[in-house]
């Protein structure tokens, strides 16, 4: 094919736009996977909901006896919904790779011109839909039922989002890893493996109450300085900068680690000639 | 098959795909064992060998999903292990170990594997491949309720999305009754003449072989053993068919012919 005839029929392969446009392509291709299936949609906000609403009659038991819960209403609930959002976004990545897999689509994701980076660009912003519908979900029934409303937290609440998702992005990236690396039977990862983290994360108790030791470990996760970070902003109304900033730069390291965590799986079944062979 | 190990010679004789030494092994397994061979620009050349011998590694090797043990490989004067994105877009394939996404519709895999592909115009490119391949019924159904063959067919269609300049093959009418088998056939000898796109297939129909392909390959437990246009390969081995040509080779009675006469490189 002429160079010609190619540019009349081709957009240019290189650049950022074509890169914008492979990822489009990834994402329509999960899209249509998403909208073409309401109980696909409905189960992605249903457990974030239901959890929403253990944790909203909980404060309601408690709320007459309990100090804080008096100065903070919506303090299980922010927690509950902001835990999701890290939930949501891990999951987001793992099982948009997971469905790859299943689709045993890998072969040909892969022998066309996408890149990993879009790949992988594209399965973050699948999980960044993917927990936009179901926490998002989960805050309109927290509205609805209980004249809850997250968005009350202004921007701290865009921060712990954006914070939460990075981590949930590196973790979901290192269960891919591992998926590629082990086969499908290690697909639970995807389910299990963010609770590890939920004890020392300080979800809904300070990170004070761990033993000294664990203390240590709690600091190293970027989700317990936010969720320090969140009881500061509803106990306290400040800002608390120096868990932001450590967020923060703990998410770099995270997410660099996840990064190379995958792009190195897909080495290692690139040289083990997993891409092509892989799948349900 | 010596030539081959200086890829920038045979650059010149215009060959489209050059591989010089390429070895793969597994743990303890050597899938392919130095192999080379050029693939002349224009042409459909066959992959042959029995079940283990090599052609899918092969493949996958020269498809950039598989990285090789040693070697070196060339698509279009590209050199495959450091620059494949270069060349991946004027590429494609075919092959039973792969699928689409089953609860999508063809139109929605096609779509999207067009715009992989960057198509300025992707709804009409799809609707020449559905023309083409009789898939117009089934662009609105969902990939995974297709049969065997109509999935070959949708296959076939995704594989040519691009107009790909250098088509890889894996046993692309393997699963197709008779007719469509012809059809599929025609169109890809019919769309290899218009395009001169340089087509690699690995197939175990002997009739496909003798009927589409310039040049064939054979492997046995992953080196090539024999290389020549079918007629030739069928003189030489004193047979009437490629079928016979197939089961000397696959069972190593071409090895006391080759300790007469050494393999012979494919004419460029």
């Amino acid at each position: 094919m002429g160079a010609d005839e190619a540019n009349a029929l081709f957009y240019p392969q290189a650049g950022l736009t074509a890169s914008a446009r492979r990822v489009r392509a990834l994402i329509r291709r999960h899209a249509y996977l998403l909208l073409k299936s309401w109980p696909r949609l409905v189960s992605m906000a249903y457990y974030p909901t239901v959890t929403m609403v253990l944790w909203a009659f909980l404060t309601i038991y408690l709320k007459p006896t309990t100090n804080f819960l008096q100065d903070a209403p919506g303090f299980f609930i922010g927690a509950v919904l902001l835990w999701d959002v890290l939930f949501r976004g891990q999951l987001g990545v793992s099982l948009t790779f997971i469905e790859e897999m299943y689709s045993r689509n890998l072969g040909n994701l892969f022998v066309s011109p996408l890149r990993l980076r879009e790949f992988i660009i594209g399965q973050l912003t699948m999980s960044v839909l993917r927990t936009l519908i179901g926490v998002g979900g989960a805050c309109f029934f927290a509205w609805l039922l209980f004249r809850y409303s997250i968005f009350s937290m202004g921007f701290p609440l865009l921060a712990f989002f954006t914070l939460l998702l990075a981590f949930g992005w590196s973790i979901g990236l290192a269960v891919s890893a591992m998926i590629l690396r082990f086969g499908l039977g290690a697909e639970e990862l995807a389910w299990a493996a963010i609770f590890l983290v939920a004890p020392v994360s300080g979800v809904y108790y300070p990170i004070a109450v761990l033993p000294g030791w664990l203390q240590n470990v709690a600091w190293a996760l970027p989700s317990a300085h936010v969720f320090e970070g969140m009881r500061a902003v509803l106990l306290e109304g400040n800002f608390p900068w120096q868990h932001f900033w450590a967020a923060a730069a703990l998410d770099v390291v995270y997410m660099a680690i996840g990064i190379a965590t995958f792009a190195l799986t897909i080495n290692h079944a690139r040289v083990h000639g997993k891409l092509l062979h892989m799948g349900e | 098959m010596d030539a081959a190990r200086s890829p920038k010679l045979i650059a010149a004789h215009d060959a489209a795909i050059v591989v010089a030494d390429l070895r793969k092994r597994y743990d303890q397994v050597d899938a392919v064992k130095g192999i080379s061979f050029v693939v002349r620009a224009g042409t459909t050349t066959a992959l042959l060998g029995g079940n283990g011998a090599g052609k899918t590694t092969t493949l996958s090797m020269l498809l950039g999903v598989l990285t090789p043990t040693s070697g070196a490989i060339s698509v279009l004067g590209c050199d495959m292990l450091r620059h494949r994105y270069r060349v991946l877009p004027r590429m494609n394939f075919t092959s039973p170990y792969v699928d689409l996404p089953k609860r999508l519709t063809v139109g929605e895999n096609l779509r999207v594997f067009a715009d992989l592909y960057g198509l300025r115009s992707p709804t009409v490119r799809i609707g020449e491949l559905a023309s083409e391949f009789d898939l117009g019924d089934l662009l609105k159904r969902p990939y995974g309720n297709l049969s065997a063959g109509q999935r070959t067919r949708v296959s076939l269609a995704k594989a040519l999305l691009n107009r790909p300049d250098v088509l890889l093959l894996d046993e692309p009418t393997a699963s197709l009754d008779p007719d469509i088998g012809d059809r599929m056939r025609t169109y890809l000898e019919d769309y290899q003449r218009a395009s001169r796109c340089t087509m690699l297939l690995a197939s175990h129909n002997m009739g496909e072989v003798e009927r589409m392909c310039d040049d064939v390959i054979m492997l046995r437990e992953g080196r090539v053993v024999d290389q020549g246009s079918p007629q030739d390969l069928i003189g030489s081995y004193g047979r009437e068919t490629m079928e016979e040509v197939f089961l000397d080779v696959a069972r190593g009675r071409s090895d006391e012919r080759d300790s007469e006469a050494s393999p012979r490189a494919i004419s460029a």
